[in-house]
């Protein structure tokens, strides 16, 4: 079994989980179709990300789940050396990159920029999200599969 | 004409704290160390602690205000009040609540404090959980989940927007390492820090060094706060407050790094108000000091409480322009977050204060006034402005 050689980061950091409301599960139901949605508001056009049940400018509450291109231009990122947990202390360091949307208003989602952890990393270069499944656990039905959205050079 | 604000209405009368331990290694549990730095506050002050009648912290402090009551024999409980925000953004914004409560007659002696021991309740650590909703749902599974992750890409934003280099945040942690070797309650007294070693030290996540994150401890620290006018009667020099504000801007805390002043420290929207209620300009500020989560938040601080530009902070952030003894900006004079002991900026305050009562490690000669803030980007943040006799 080779698994940690498909994801990113191995299977030991917080899964996401819906608070129970619902208002996250378009996000990442889209995401396990390997289809990106982010929240549009359909009186205004206001474009809102992350997720919330009102539009901050107009105040409606009919906004709309938008598929967009997962394509992005980075906008800020880190390197990580220092493991939160000892769980994934082998693959240290990793690249966080902060991704902003052109297309959908510059909205900004974080996640994993792929490739060699050294590399250089250039703020405004451009880049395609990729969609990373993860597989429900054998041994832990509480945790359901899951899909993350990494990002490569475009 | 009736002042705007609390400006010069309350005034700090006593500061204590506990012996300050590296994390873990306390002997006491917190509720001793708290009421040991409450003591010492009290004492300082010269009033009785069952004169206290109010209690104010913030961040999820522990400490129960009821129980502290019962434990020191108040004679009655009339106020107590803690910060919502799960940083140390919330320190300065105990202060101003307690003042305001001071102010408003709703008590007349209110402790402002934080204390904290045996690891618990650290900011550094990962949560424990298997799942993580809310913000985190967008941040933990990516790695991004401890303060330093979260707050690492704020830091390198700015610094590419603005061309700062990285000896800009170096000189910040020398600051505090070369303020703490003058203060034998400092966890880092007997160890200081060279530029060599913070440039060898690890990455913890880029733009950090270790030597650019705060400490993890144990202790314990409190101020005394009451009515300007009692104030004068108890105690030789008060440490007036000038001025507090609390708070963030524009959607600052939008989900998943969406806050349109991501690159901040948060302090743009609450910087004018602070000058404006406490009636000063940078140019008066005498003494500051400045929560380091990380020094970053220190840089962006500055910058946003306008000492100086982001352009000019490769020129103005020195070892030489931050220190007590006749730097232009005298920084952390205690050693801070970084080098004293990390109470959650509880002991900035309290540094704070004593600048102003001529009782710190590292004197600012005439300091007037001494500003503090709190929790950068940890929003919601705060800052106080504090003033001697002489600025009323
Ligand atoms: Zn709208």
């Amino acid at each position: 079994m080779t698994k940690a050689a498909t994801t990113y980061l191995p299977d030991a950091l917080p899964v996401p989980a819906s608070d129970g409301d619902g208002l996250q599960a378009p996000f990442w139901s889209g995401l396990e179709r390997e289809e990106l949605l982010i929240q549009r508001c359909r009186h205004c056009r206001t474009w809102v990300f992350a997720p919330e049940w009102i539009c901050h400018q107009c105040h409606s509450f009919d906004l709309d789940w938008t598929a967009v291109e997962p394509t992005g231009v980075i906008y800020s990122w880190t390197r990580v050396w220092h493991p939160v947990t000892p769980a994934i202390a082998e693959h240290m360091p990793y690249l966080v990159g902060v991704i902003e949307l052109p297309q959908a208003g510059n909205v900004r989602l974080i996640g994993n920029l792929l490739g060699d952890p050294a590399k250089a990393v250039e703020i405004g270069a451009r880049v395609r999200g990729v969609f990373e499944h993860h597989p429900a656990a054998a041994d832990n039905p509480a945790r359901k599969a899951f899909t993350l959205l990494q990002w490569t050079p475009a | 004409m009736t002042e705007p604000g609390i400006r010069g209405k309350t005034a700090i009368i006593g500061v204590g704290q506990s012996p300050y331990y590296k994390r873990g290694k306390s002997p006491d549990p917190a509720f001793v160390l708290t009421l040991r730095a409450i003591l010492n506050a009290c004492a300082d002050a010269g009033i009785d602690p069952r004169a206290i009648d109010g209690f104010a912290s913030f961040s999820m402090d522990r400490n129960d205000p009821l129980r502290m009551s019962a434990a020191l024999g108040l004679r009655e409980l009339r106020f107590n009040s803690m910060v919502w925000g799960g940083g140390g953004g919330g320190g300065s914004a105990a202060i101003a609540g307690a003042a305001a409560a001071v102010h408003g007659g709703l008590a007349e002696t209110v402790v402002v404090f934080r204390g904290l021991a045996q690891g618990a309740m650290r900011f550094g650590g990962a949560p424990p959980a298997q799942y993580l909703g809310g913000n985190f749902a967008f941040m933990a599974a990516y790695g991004v989940i401890s303060p330093a992750q979260q707050y690492a890409a704020k830091v390198i934003r700015f610094m590419h927007d603005h061309g700062v280099r990285q000896a800009a945040l170096r000189a910040i942690a020398l600051t505090s390492y070369a303020h703490a070797q003058n203060n034998p309650n400092a966890v880092m007294y007997g160890r200081p820090l060279d530029a060599e070693t913070y440039d060898a030290s690890r990455w913890i996540a880029e733009p950090f060094h270790l030597y650019d994150c705060c400490l993890e401890s144990d202790g314990a620290a409190a101020v005394i706060i009451t009515s300007a006018e009692r104030a004068r009667h108890l105690t030789e020099r008060p440490a007036y407050i000038l001025g507090a504000a609390q708070g963030a801007g524009y959607r600052t805390d939008a989900g998943s790094f969406n806050g349109p002043d991501f690159a901040s420290s948060h302090f743009a929207s609450l910087a004018p108000r602070l000058y404006a209620m406490a009636g000063v300009t940078p140019k008066d500020v005498d003494v500051v000091q400045s929560y380091e989560n990380f020094t970053g938040g220190v840089l962006m601080s500055l910058v946003e409480h306008g000492f100086f530009t982001a352009e000019e902070a490769n020129d103005f952030l020195t070892p030489d322009n931050l220190n007590a003894m006749g730097g232009k900006l005298p920084l952390n004079t205690s050693g801070g977050n970084i080098a004293e002991a990390y109470i959650h900026g509880m002991s900035l305050i309290v540094e704070a204060a004593r600048q102003i009562r001529g009782q710190s490690p590292n004197q600012v000669r005439d300091a007037k006034v001494s500003m503090v803030t709190s929790g950068p980007m940890a929003a919601p943040v705060s800052n106080c402005i504090l003033g001697a006799e002489e600025t009323l």
